[in-house]
């Protein structure tokens, strides 16, 4: 069913008629048992077509994302134009907020589908039952490392890494660029590297992760000694690249930021360069894992399924890169060629069990301000 | 006729009582009920034996009132010269003041850091960045408007020959302000402070940006346990406190305001006089140290290019990159991290800003009414409850419409309309606190004139009341729309589709990723959104001029 909203959205006519037309189609849908089921071809990228016997899927699907989401124009038309479903995208502010939002309103939820929830905030969202269950078909395609949840509440549908950065120049002879967390720590390094506050920044968060999966207990330690090394603190991404890096006019060549960072230094050089004034440290990186999830009392369940088995189709993947700056989950997924010349994909990324990240984050973030703030 | 009188009281009352209810106590309400039923009544309790937590409450109070002590101390000299002096140029620094208002705070905070970085300020034993200073110096600059606006707006509705016939009497320029000037003055100056005080209160992105990762307020712990935590009950805790500290201080600060009004006669404008060169010079450096160096580095860095050559590219540390104007040429092409143009977004931001401005004028306009002539206990309800939408939370409001509006027939919460809705809450205070003084200062025996000859009461105020009020109103509106166009903090909460993405929320994303094309282009959108607003609040205020009647007699 179309959730009624008040006000003037009913009164345009494409509204009305569209929800005259889908009262219609239900009844249709209604009456006519068996015949409403009907085979849906789904291909996916590589895998053979599969056939999936459902209930007619109907919509508009509601997809709502973070701010951060955004593909190029036509992707998600692409999706209406295969399956005569329209889909409504709707953004709820950045991750944290998007889940808690969809926490507070669980049961009635904003939209269908929601994308963006990564494996920071997954078990979070798991806990609180955001999602029902869909496995989808395309799932084959994908590698063993992000499918997290084996319930299929969500689905991987990309990722990317929150790697060290360095300003490449101010390294050389004199300072070798650092290579590891190890090297941070080391004096030779003191007061060249800022990082965000893991409270309050995503990037923060994930960047403690990997301290605490490269050191384990000792994670504690390492902290005091970057403490001591003189590392710089800030709220957020953008104050740390923009304020104290290098490449916003700092003074510091060593930041917390993106393994996509470099390419986005070339794509958006002011005047242009041909290749990165940055690096990244591929040891030190964290693996971020974006999943897609049909929420809990969603009235379109079928045409909800169908648009997650598109967020792994190669349509929407190889649009994903040079939009959002991340990893298409897909493996046969083609990668823009701008995007790949200048990006390292770390081989072996920190992970973290996303019910250890729940479990203790806050007791860890606390730990992190007394040693790094107090 | 005084039944004739209670139904315009009563249609007066309805529409902001109404619109409040709705929009923001109803959804207050409802998350602090649900936080509360969740654990969050026992760590209130707890609360008070943490720490942490009067650390962090004495902060957030301190800084408030020192914010607030200094912008006035600061704007003062300001709104004397708007007031009272004449000279060229003199309602555009009224409009370019407002600026900082729409200045998101992100983009105002790098101007700071990199001000305090060429002043020599950055490091040292003058160090400003990460200190409680620089979030004062960020306070100052972005409410010097408010003290400039709404106390130079009643100050040039006060009569000047009584400082005059001060004057003429042997009282020195400072004693004549002490004596004359400052008694009716004062509820100017409270209710303006008062606003300061709650924006300084519930700071969020100052505080986070400018005052380094130790420094917190209650605004930036509610957002911290709600969102990066998950923790409903102690943000909610912390909510109730900041709400608690709010009402106790509008209550203050309302019952000064309502002490001191002493009631004047609206005089006939007469040309005021021509400045003097020194007290305009020296008013306008300090303005221009305020609001100018930060404005200058924004407008700086939006024309010019990042270092050239990225790795390699010649010796590091020239940082020139030359003169462009390319970032503002950029503005009307789609980045592919924007689903709009940043003009595009400008544009939904002003018709937001128009519907905003517009629900504010109608609803801190008619509460205006009510707190001036209701009832008392009305009057007082409404008094404290407009204000209260300025001092809580964005992520109570934003959240609190997420669980409240959900069901029909208050089912609004992925309408689109919400977000101007969202956006009146804060300016329908700002109306209502510029009305209301120069309400109360109009010459009862006016109305009483005006009443033995014929007039009814709704004449009354058609006549006499709104035509003097509309000056107040017209500043009002401009500062809603100024609020509506800046505004982050309840619109990043809202569920919004793509294309009605707002100016601050593109900037804020144009600053998401590394690049200087992007920076550059985000630098021109905030100076772009500062020029709407000086150009938009220029317009407004003219109509405001222009239905200004001498309410003489």
């Amino acid at each position: 069913m179309l959730r009624f909203r008040s006000g003037p959205f009913l009164r345009r006519p494409v509204v009305r008629n569209l929800v005259v037309l889908t009262m219609l189609a239900l009844g249709a849908t209604a009456c006519g048992g068996d015949a409403a089921t009907t085979a849906v071809p789904i291909s996916s990228g590589g895998a053979p077509a599969t056939e999936v016997v459902t209930a007619a899927p109907s919509g508009p699907v509601t997809l709502i994302t973070h701010d951060s989401f955004w593909v190029s124009e036509g992707t998600l038309a692409a999706f209406t134009e295969a399956t005569g479903i329209e889909v409504v995208h709707q953004m709820a502010g950045d991750t944290g907020q998007m889940v808690s939002s969809a926490i507070l309103t669980v049961g009635n939820p904003l939209g269908d589908v929601m994308f963006g929830v990564d494996n920071t905030f997954l078990q979070r969202a798991l806990d609180a039952g955001l999602f029902e269950a869909h496995e989808s078909p395309a799932l084959a395609g994908v590698t063993d490392e992000l499918r997290l949840d084996p319930q299929h509440r969500v689905t991987p549908i990309d990722f990317g890494d929150v790697c060290v950065n360095y300003w490449i120049d101010r390294f050389g002879d004199d300072l070798a660029a650092p290579t590891s967390l190890a090297d941070l720590a080391d004096p030779a390094y003191a007061d060249l590297l800022v990082v965000q506050n893991p409270e309050t920044s995503s990037p923060g968060l994930a960047f403690l992760l990997a301290t605490i999966a490269e050191y384990g207990d000792g994670w504690e330690d390492y902290w005091a000694a970057l403490r001591d090394n003189g590392v710089v603190v800030t709220a957020g991404w953008e104050d740390a690249y923009y304020g104290e890096f290098v490449s916003g006019g700092g003074d510091r060549p060593i930041v917390v930021s993106y393994a996509s960072s470099p390419p986005a230094e070339v794509i958006y050089a002011d005047p242009p360069v041909d290749i990165p004034p940055t690096g990244v440290i591929t040891s030190t990186c964290f693996r971020q894992i974006e999943f897609a999830g049909i929420l809990a009392g969603t009235e379109h369940r079928a045409a909800a399924e169908l648009l997650v088995d598109f967020l792994l189709s190669p349509t929407f993947q190889e649009d994903v890169p040079l939009n959002m700056f991340v990893f298409p989950a897909l493996a046969t997924a083609q990668l823009p060629q701008s995007f790949m010349d200048f990006v390292e994909l770390a081989d072996d990324p920190h992970v973290l069990d996303p019910a250890d990240i729940e479990a203790h984050r806050n007791d860890w973030t606390e730990r992190w301000t007394e040693i790094v703030l107090r | 006729m005084a039944v004739l009188r209670r139904v315009t009281a009563v249609g007066c009352a309805v529409v902001p009582a109404a619109f409040l209810g709705v929009f923001f106590l109803y959804p207050v309400g409802s998350i602090l009920v649900r936080g509360l039923g969740a654990d969050g009544l026992a760590r209130l309790v707890e609360l008070p034996g943490r720490s942490s937590f009067r650390s962090v409450a004495w902060f957030t109070l301190w800084q408030a009132v020192a914010s607030m002590v200094l912008t006035v101390v600061m704007a003062l000299p300001g709104a004397h010269l708007l007031a009272r002096r004449r000279f060229r140029g003199r309602s555009l620094l009224r409009a370019a003041a407002t600026v900082p208002f729409v200045l998101p705070t992100v983009v105002v905070g790098g101007a700071f850091l990199a001000l305090f970085e060429r002043l020599g300020l950055a490091d040292g034993p003058l160090r400003l960045t990460r200190t409680a200073w620089a979030i004062l110096a960020a306070h100052v600059f972005f409410n010097v408007a408010v003290v400039l606006r709404t106390v130079g707006t009643f100050w040039e509705s006060l009569d000047p020959r009584a400082v005059e016939q001060a004057r003429v009497l042997g009282a020195s320029p400072v004693q004549a302000f002490r004596w004359v000037t400052w008694p009716h003055l004062w509820p100017a100056v409270a209710a303006a402070s008062s606003i300061v005080f709650l924006f300084c209160f519930t700071s969020f992105g100052v505080v986070l940006v400018l005052g380094g990762p130790t420094r917190a307020t209650l605004e930036t712990e509610v957002w911290r346990h709600a969102v990066f935590r998950g923790d409903l009950a102690s943000a909610t805790a912390l909510a109730v406190v900041q709400l608690a500290a709010v009402v106790a201080m509008v209550v203050v600060t309302n019952r000064l305001q309502r002490r001191r009004a002493v009631a004047q006669r609206v005089v006939r404008r007469m040309p005021p006089p021509r400045a003097s060169r020194r007290l305009l010079a020296g008013n306008l450096a300090l303005l221009g140290v305020v609001l100018g160096l930060p404005i200058g580095v924004l407008v700086e860095r939006s024309l010019t290019r990042g270092p050239s050559g990225g790795r390699g590219g010649g010796q590091w540390g020239d940082r020139w990159g030359g003169w462009t104007l390319d970032h503002y040429g950029a503005l009307a092409d789609r980045v592919n991290l924007l689903p709009v143009s940043a003009l595009g977004a400008l544009r939904n931001s002003l018709v937001f800003a128009v519907v905003a401005a517009g629900l504010a004028v109608v609803v801190g306009g008619l509460a205006s009414v009510v707190v001036v002539h209701g009832r008392r206990t009305v009057a007082r309800a409404f008094d404290l409850g407009m204000m209260l939408p300025l001092g809580a939370s964005a992520v109570t409001v934003g959240f609190g419409m997420l669980i409240a509006l959900d069901e029909p027939p208050l089912d609004f919460r992925s309408s689109r309309w919400l977000v101007p809705v969202a956006h009146a809450l804060i300016g329908a205070p700002f109306v209502m606190r510029i009305v209301v003084p120069t309400l109360r200062g109009i010459d009862v025996r006016l109305r009483e004139a005006a009443a033995t000859l014929g007039a009814t009461p709704a004449w009354v105020r058609r006549e006499i009341d709104l035509p003097i009020a509309a000056r107040a109103l017209a500043v009002g509106a401009g500062f809603s729309f100024a609020v509506s166009l800046g505004e982050f903090g309840a619109t990043s909460f809202l569920p919004r589709h793509p294309d009605q993405l707002t100016a601050p929320l593109a900037l804020f994303r144009l600053l998401s990723q590394p690049g200087h094309a992007l920076r550059g282009q985000a630098m021109a959108l905030a100076v772009v959104l500062m020029l709407a607003t000086a150009l938009s609040v220029l317009v407004i205020e003219g109509w405001g001029r222009r239905g200004t009647v001498r309410g003489d007699l």
